[in-house]
């Protein structure tokens, strides 16, 4: 029988992957889409346990990190579309003009 | 049968969060991606959160996505960027497993004991899920739905003022 533990573990294991793109990959829109892997790993746990206690806030709340999220992916992507047509590349190591 | 569905989701769900981190060219992390979001629906749907898994495949599988593979195909990254990591990739690697170890060690120690709430499969049958979302979320959560609308908003004007050629 799957338990809210397998569940759990099964979350973290796809936070800690999402953790290892956004920390070692330079292209910024992969490193986007390990931000958007950590957030759905939260949203496994929000809805696990959710379905364990026997309450419907944490589905509500999962409603709110989609909600979240959509307006990131495209605030995100349209800063993606501007740097580009500045600098040519979306590399995070270009990222560096309010560096002084 | 239960347990043979979540492991072999899992497995499926794992190797391609894994490859979203490793595939050289972002289209492909891109479909990978969506291949995450699917499981994650299906354990939406294990969960008995029929609503949640429509919502994550309309949402995120197709609203999100599309988004970002418009973005890839239109600043032409398939073959400009290679595959290239950063020096920490060894860093990067060790602390992907401390934070792994370290939420397993929370997992483990904490208790997840708090059941019996009111929400149970019976009420979900009778009722319908999105019933339940529903009657909560315009009750209990009314203001923070108003206020995700607002924040829908500014990111509408956002975008459209952040991607105007002359700012």
């Amino acid at each position: 029988m799957i338990s809210v533990y397998h569940y759990l573990i099964l979350s973290a294991i796809l936070f800690s992957i999402g953790t290892f793109g956004v920390l070692t990959r330079k292209n910024a829109i992969v490193v986007f889409m390990c931000i958007e892997v950590m957030l759905n790993s939260v949203n496994l746990t929000f809805i696990a346990l959710s379905r364990h206690v026997g309450n419907m806030d944490g589905q509500i709340f999962v409603f709110f990190v989609m909600t979240v999220a959509a307006a990131e992916a495209a605030v995100g992507l349209a800063l993606m579309i501007a740097f580009f047509r500045n600098k040519e590349s979306i590399e995070v190591d270009d990222f560096n003009m309010l560096k002084w | 049968m239960e347990a043979i569905l979540f492991y072999l989701t899992a497995l499926v769900s794992i190797v391609a969060a894994f490859f979203v981190t490793k595939c050289r060219n972002p289209v492909n992390s891109a479909l990978c991606l969506v291949t995450t979001f699917l499981c994650l629906a299906v354990f939406y749907v294990m969960l008995e959160a029929p609503f949640m898994a429509a919502i994550q495949i309309m949402v995120y599988a197709g609203a999100i996505m599309v988004l970002i593979v418009f973005v890839i195909m239109l600043l032409n990254l398939g073959s400009a960027i290679k595959c290239r990591y950063t020096h920490g990739l060894l860093g990067g690697g060790l602390l992907a497993v401390l934070m792994l170890f370290l939420t397993n060690r929370m997992i483990e120690n904490g208790q997840a004991t708090a059941t019996g709430g009111e929400v149970t499969s019976e009420l979900i049958k009778s009722y319908g899920h999105t019933e339940l979302i529903g009657r909560a979320m315009f009750t209990d959560f009314l203001l923070p739905f108003e206020i995700a609308s607002v924040l829908l908003l500014v990111a509408i004007v956002g975008a459209v003022v952040l991607s105007k050629r002359n700012v």
